[in-house]
């Protein structure tokens, strides 16, 4: 049998990172297989995010090894030294994993169009003829196709943010990642955001998504974790991790969030 | 009237020689000053330094003075020295020091868009320079627009400043015709011309504003 189909699609093993004195992740573990959704939840300075933004190396880790599908994006030899693979190689392993912000991120001079054809066009070299058509699907897909030609700054945050799933989608990855992808939106507007993430959850693609919203993670994911004091605590199915936690700060955390 | 008509011939001359210097300034200028901002916010130390003590000299020390220096001292320096005509002499010192504050104005555009944005487009796999070049520099043209407007109009009369190397620009022209005529008709109709460069200019401006306002950031 082939390696690949065995390899999960992100091994993290033993991540560290510090910001100056403050030890942010404190060697997190976590392997995720093919068309997993994986919930991370937790308190706010957990490490949730940057465990994320390590994965795709918008963070840089001072220890551990992260693999991609079977491909090696850091490591760290016995001498304790970290070595991330060549700079070229780690964009395009990295191009595997779409993401999406807290704070969308959306390019406000380009048209919501524009927005989904300009890495398909610059970093794949494909025309404007093939992309445009890939993105029109897209956004027909979030429902947003009537938005095409507006500006992210006509959009409400909803819209923004399933643009900005689009736009990722548009890279056609193999695993999408989630960085709190609600909390900046009004209540009332993050409805439309979950649906959309539930309808790619229900087409099996892979997905991390750190969050707070509980009722997403018990419903949707396959797999909750709980991080807390920048390592993980429990993890489990959510039936069994919201309905029976095993340890107290999973229990309090919980308690606090009802 | 007549009389205005009269010297126009001059003065029109002397708008050429004007115009010759801002626009050479002008082209010459915005690159060097985009390159200095990139080397200046690069991750090369050294480099970044460098560009810093420049902008500090250019900014520190007057146009008139760098540009008697180019032209009159310039040829006795060691290695480096060359007599330059007046005109290349005026253009070199002008782009030198239009570069360095155009530089200030970039590096401030270029800082002023967030980190978000390098992060929207590290994820989905641009390098850096795709990054800036599709990504930073397009937001950075719509925020640089009205000091840049500003530092335009500022060339367009720091121009009157070559006539130290006797070049004939417009004020100069002027000048001459005063005077040879005892009037100061000439200073009117010169100080005109300004303003018709200038309007024409501020109206340029304008419209490169709408037209970027069709999105907010």
């Amino acid at each position: 049998m082939p390696s690949t189909t065995t390899e999960p699609m992100i091994r993290a093993a033993h991540l560290h990172k510090r910001f100056g004195d403050h030890e942010v992740l404190k060697g997190v573990s976590l392997e995720i297989g093919k068309g997993e959704v994986v919930a991370v939840i937790g308190p706010s300075g957990s490490g949730k995010s940057t465990f994320l933004r390590c994965l795709n190396q918008l963070e840089r880790i001072d220890r551990g090894e992260i693999v991609i599908e079977g491909e090696t994006l850091v490591t760290t030899d016995a001498s304790g030294r970290c070595r991330y693979v060549p700079d070229k190689e780690a964009r395009r392993i990295c191009a595997k994993m779409g993401m999406v912000f807290q704070h969308f991120n959306l390019f406000p001079h380009l048209s919501v169009l524009g927005n989904l054809i300009e890495a398909p066009m610059t970093v794949k070299g494909l025309s404007r003829e093939a992309s445009v058509p890939v993105a029109e699907e897209l956004l027909r897909k979030v429902g947003l196709f009537a938005k095409c030609d507006a500006y992210p700054s006509q959009l409400s945050g909803g819209q923004k943010q399933r643009v900005a799933i689009a736009r990722a989608l548009a890279m056609a990855p193999d695993i999408m990642l989630f960085d709190e992808p609600t909390s900046a939106l009004d209540p009332e507007l993050t409805g439309e955001v979950l649906r959309t993430m539930r309808q790619l959850a229900d087409e099996h693609m892979t997905m991390l998504v750190v969050t707070h919203e509980m009722a997403f993670a018990r419903d949707v994911s396959t797999r909750t974790v709980f991080m807390d004091g920048g390592d993980i605590v429990e993890a489990g199915a959510p039936g069994d991790l919201f309905g029976n936690p095993q340890q107290p700060r999973t229990q309090a955390f919980l308690n606090h969030m009802r | 009237m007549d009389y205005i008509l009269n010297i126009m011939g001059p003065l029109l001359e002397g708008t050429a020689v004007t115009l010759q210097v801002f626009g050479a300034t002008l082209v010459l200028a915005v690159p060097l000053g985009l390159a200095l901002a990139l080397i200046r916010l690069s991750r090369f130390r050294a480099a970044s330094t460098a560009v810093a003590g420049y902008v500090w000299l250019m900014r520190g020390t007057p146009l008139m003075l760098q540009m008697l220096f180019i032209y009159f001292a310039l040829p006795f320096v060691p290695v480096i020295g060359i007599r330059l005509p007046d005109f290349p002499a005026a253009i070199v010192a002008f782009v030198l020091n239009y570069a360095a504050y155009f530089a200030e104005i970039f590096r401030a555009g270029i800082q002023s868009v967030g980190r978000g944005q390098y992060e929207a487009a590290q994820v989905l796999g641009m390098s850096r320079a795709q990054t800036m070049r599709r990504i930073i520099l397009p937001q950075m043209v719509k925020r640089i627009l009205p000091p840049m407007s500003n530092e335009t109009i500022t060339l367009v009369k720091d121009t009157s400043l070559i006539y130290v190397l006797a070049m004939n620009d417009l004020l100069r022209a002027a000048r001459g015709i005063v005077q040879r005529d005892f009037t100061t008709m000439p200073f009117v109709v010169a100080g005109a011309f300004y303003l018709v460069m200038t309007l024409l200019l501020t109206w340029g401006f304008m419209r490169l504003e709408k037209k970027y306002a069709v999105y907010d950031d």
